[in-house]
């Protein structure tokens, strides 16, 4: 503390730092001010879509009725009634497509990362997979329109619904499953060679199990997304009131579909089978969220 | 499983812990063999079998991949050709959509004209948002909070479209009325904000819908960018904060740089994504007869909503060629943005 | 069991890089055999080699033979998966397989290949945790996973796997260069008491440990700056460490240079 009396006796000398000019702090304020405030602009929107949904929906979803009963027979001005018929559509497309696109997902990523390497073929599949990250669900539907009703002349039905989500989730799971298995050591794949253990045997038992909970998550995360899809199940399934079991035949509903149909329903009745659909679609999807997280933390490598 | 190679492995088993092997000779090993490894020879067949048609597997799902994206192509190609061949206007310059198929009479331009406008529209209002959440979240908001806060703007992502288009429709629109009209009124000689072909106060505007397409692309941008500023290396930020600079300075010295490609790219693949969504537009856009004016105050359909309108009448092979001919148009045009992105990024190393 | 090695004339090359030149050197079962040289001399490719590790790393091949009781394993009849089964490796860091517990970790190529039998899997679980001197600590906690224990348990649980499945070698590639002293110890015990069943080959960057552990000890160079690696000399340890016979074995294992 010897310094500060001989400060005091110094009155002129400098200060010790420089001074930040007031334009540079003022914009370094503002910086901070607007950066904060584009973060909260983007809450606005979460917060306002949320409540918007539960406040003109959540009423309707809360009564036994509406999960366990479908529109079938009901009018427009009939009040009653719910969408078990929808949930069973969405789940079932969506599962069906699951089935589907995660063994050939998970292949596609394997052949990128444990064959491929750096090969033409690698290379052509990754720009395809690309692509097809980037094809609009509607061109996704669009092509299975014209594969499975034009070509094939086989009816609209939710399998084709599936076939299309197909298409928009294979890209996200390759990608997912392309990351995780990069970062897998590769001592892990010698340390098992060692073993006399072959190549596919490796890749199945030792490989893929590694990064297993990373991919758990990450086809949870792709089915939410493809469930709340529309524009396949527009194009290529028809709206039913009645629960159809036969995802090979007639029209099917889901939660999408209901809510664009009853969306042209113009009186409360319709008005609250729109929202309150839209309050199960949000509640199935948060479901397949945390299902996600849960089951990559069951699944997570431990140490203890 | 056969016996002899059983019996050539060794037989440590009896003393297990104790002193090995040692002295045991053949004829005990034959005796005491105890682990039935698996023959080696026939092991190595089967592995070889495995491994050839494990790999054949994963090649033909690659395959698969490649076949895929050409079948599309020449799918939605050759369902087009027929009705294009028939087409009385040009497809790419005329401006109105008559998919009689006894009167095909189409042209895409239109529709072309208010996807990319509106799509535009929405990316303006959504890459200066989309960069401050990143800036935000990588820069400015506590380590702790980073991620939680991270996933509340991850979850608008997972809000699916119809939902956003509802909202667009029954809540946001009524709420912009006021603004939308003020904006007419006042700032009506500048173009965008001139009358349009629907109402303003209504608001089934191409102005509500590209609000709405914005904040469906803000997660997408944000996500990206947010792992570009992530990765800006530290001695290139620790070089600028000992030159005494402020945290701004820091970010416009090193950070924006850094990430500055990313963010384009990030930007481009949203933009991909706003020209292909389908049901928010559908919902919140007003059909109209009029042409497309250049106006943020215009209704219309844009190529997806065009589409996902007609749906319902595919009956005619013809008449849904004239839409996968418009699908078409779509799919080349994200596929252009698309690969524009990725060519943004391909050149970056750091970036990996 | 425990069969010797003769590396005939052996060349490797990653690409068009050629590493290694010309090894030709003897393993005698039983026994232990160290290599040693300085850093990018070529000792881990040789021991790669030996079991076919080399050529998982894309580009990487190998001219020459190695025979083991007289067999070429780089004969065309023969499956590398088989080679690696009979000749068994041990890494520079312990690489136990994170999904697994320490049981299914040690049982891991047997189960693999296809042994169902739970009893037997636990008899040889048990022989091969005693074998690597990990039975005592962890025989209480089987079903725990195998990344809880410490460097050194893991190492020896990397051990006590690769002679479950009884290869007939077992190379080790710098086995100790991750662990801290008294992990090393236990290393080198076991090493002692390893090669009384099998042909043990080790890798070592360590001189003190190359002259503890092994009978023989092989020392590589580099031909020169940009050329091949190359086996300078091979002799019994002993005499190695107190009289090579070249110039450059004396410089680099009195410290004058590596």
């Amino acid at each position: 503390m010897t310094t500060a009396t001989t400060d005091l006796d110094r009155p002129a000398t400098p200060p010790a730092f420089q001074e930040i000019s007031p334009g540079r702090k003022f914009r370094n304020r503002l910086a901070t001010v607007l950066v904060t405030g584009a973060f909260l602009v983007a809450m606005v929107p979460l917060v306002w879509v949320i409540w918007t949904v539960l406040a003109k929906g959540l009423h309707r979803v809360l009564n036994a009725d509406w999960w366990q009963k479908s529109f079938g027979g009901l009018t427009s001005r009939n009040p009653g009634g719910g969408v078990y018929h929808a949930i069973y559509g969405t789940l079932l497309q969506g599962l069906l497509c699951a089935v589907i696109a995660v063994p050939i997902a998970i292949m596609v990523a394997v052949y990128l990362v444990e064959y491929g390497r750096r090969s033409r073929l690698a290379k052509a599949v990754t720009f395809t997979v690309d692509i097809l990250s980037g094809v609009p669900s509607i061109v996704a539907a669009l092509f299975l329109y014209a594969l499975w009703v034009t070509t094939l002349g086989l009816p609209r039905s939710a399998f084709a619904v599936s076939l299309a989500l197909v298409l928009l989730m294979i890209p996200v799971v390759v990608r997912t499953t392309e990351e995780l298995l990069k970062i897998v050591p590769d001592e892990l794949r010698e340390a098992s060679y060692a073993l006399g253990i072959p190549k596919w045997k490796t890749i199945v038992k030792i490989v893929l199990p590694t990064a297993m909970s990373g991919i758990i998550t990450g086809v949870m995360l792709a089915l939410a997304r493809v469930m709340g899809e529309t524009a396949p199940v527009l194009v290529l399934v028809g709206y039913n009131q009645f629960i159809n079991y036969d995802p090979f035949q007639g029209n099917m509903a889901s939660l999408p579909l209901l809510m664009n149909s009853e969306r042209l329903t113009t009186n409360a009745i319709g008005e609250a089978r729109v929202w309150g659909a839209a309050v199960t679609l949000v509640l199935i999807i948060t479901v397949f969220n945390l299902l996600g997280s849960l089951l990559s933390r069951l699944t997570a490598i431990k140490t203890k | 499983m056969s016996d002899r190679s059983s019996l050539r492995r060794p037989a440590t088993t009896a003393t297990s812990g104790g002193p090995r092997g040692g002295g045991v000779t053949d004829d005990e090993q034959f005796a005491e063999a105890p682990i039935p490894s698996p023959p080696s020879q026939s092991a190595a067949k089967h592995g070889r079998l495995g491994d050839r048609v494990f790999a054949g597997f994963a090649t033909g799902a690659g395959v698969f991949m490649v076949v895929l994206i050409a079948a599309i192509g020449i799918f939605l190609l050759i369902q087009a050709i027929p009705p294009l061949a028939d087409n009385k206007a040009s497809f790419l310059f005329s401006r109105t959509w008559n998919a009689d198929p006894a009167d095909l009479n189409f042209g895409v331009l239109d529709l072309l004209l208010v996807t990319v406008f509106s799509s535009v529209f929405a990316l303006v209002i959504a890459m200066p948002v989309s960069l401050g959440i990143a800036l935000f979240l990588t820069q400015y908001a506590p380590r702790r909070a980073a991620r939680p806060l991270a996933y509340l703007v991850d979850l608008l992502a997972a809000v699916p479209s119809i939902i956003y288009g509802l909202w667009g429709l029954e809540v946001l629109a009524p709420a912009l009325s006021g603004f939308s009209v003020w904006l007419n009124e006042n700032l009506g000689w500048i173009p965008i904000f001139a009358d349009g072909n629907v109402s303003a106060q209504i608001g089934q505007t191409i102005f509500v819908a590209g609000i709405v397409l914005a904040v469906m692309l803000l997660p997408i941008i944000t996500a990206v960018s947010r792992e570009v500023f992530d990765r800006t290396p530290t001695p290139h930020l620790e070089g600028a904060i000992a030159l005494g600079a402020t945290k701004w300075e820091v970010i416009r010295t090193t950070v924006l740089p850094f990430g500055r490609p990313g963010y384009i790219s990030a930007s481009m693949l949203g933009l991909g994504r706003a020209l292909g969504e389908t049901i928010a537009l559908l919902i919140i856009l007003s059909t109209t007869t009029q042409f497309f004016g250049w106006s943020l105050f215009d209704g219309g359909d844009t190529i997806a909503s065009k589409i996902a309108r007609a749906s319902a009448e595919f009956n005619d092979p013809k008449a849904a060629g004239a839409y996968v001919a418009a699908g078409l148009v779509l799919f080349a045009l994200t596929f252009v943005v698309n690969a524009a992105a990725r060519a943004i990024v391909a050149g970056h190393k750091e970036y990996e | 069991m425990a069969k010797r090695i003769d590396i005939k004339d052996l060349n490797l090359f990653y690409g068009s890089f050629h590493a290694v030149d010309g090894v030709t050197l003897a393993v005698p079962p039983r026994n232990v055999t160290a290599f040693i040289g300085p850093s990018g001399c070529g000792k881990s490719t040789v021991l790669r080699s030996l079991n076919r590790m080399h050529e998982v790393i894309p580009g990487a091949r190998a001219e020459g033979q190695v025979l083991l009781d007289g067999e070429d394993i780089y004969s065309a009849a023969v499956d590398p998966v088989s080679v690696r089964r009979t000749i068994g490796m041990v890494f520079q860091r312990p690489n136990p397989f994170p999904t697994m517990s320490i049981r299914d970790n040690v049982v891991a190529g047997l189960r693999l290949a296809g042994v169902r039998d739970r009893k037997r899997l636990d008899e040889v679980a048990e022989r091969a945790l005693r074998g690597a001197n990990l039975w005592a600590e962890v025989k209480d906690r089987l079903g725990k996973p195998g990344g809880g224990l410490s460097g050194g348990q893991q190492q020896r649980l990397c051990i006590a796997r690769a002679i479950a499945v009884q290869p007939d070698v077992l190379l080790m590639d710098e086995p100790c260069s991750a662990l801290d002293p008294i992990s090393t110890l236990a290393i080198e015990d076991l090493i002692g008491e390893l090669k009384k069943d099998y042909t043990i080959v080790i890798v070592t960057h360590n001189m003190q440990q190359a002259a503890r552990v092994s009978d023989q000890t092989a020392f590589f160079n580099l031909a020169g700056v940009g050329q091949p690696g190359k086996l300078i000399e091979v002799d019994d340890t002993e005499k190695i460490f107190s009289n090579p016979s070249t110039k450059a074995t004396e410089d680099y294992i009195s410290g004058r240079f590596g």
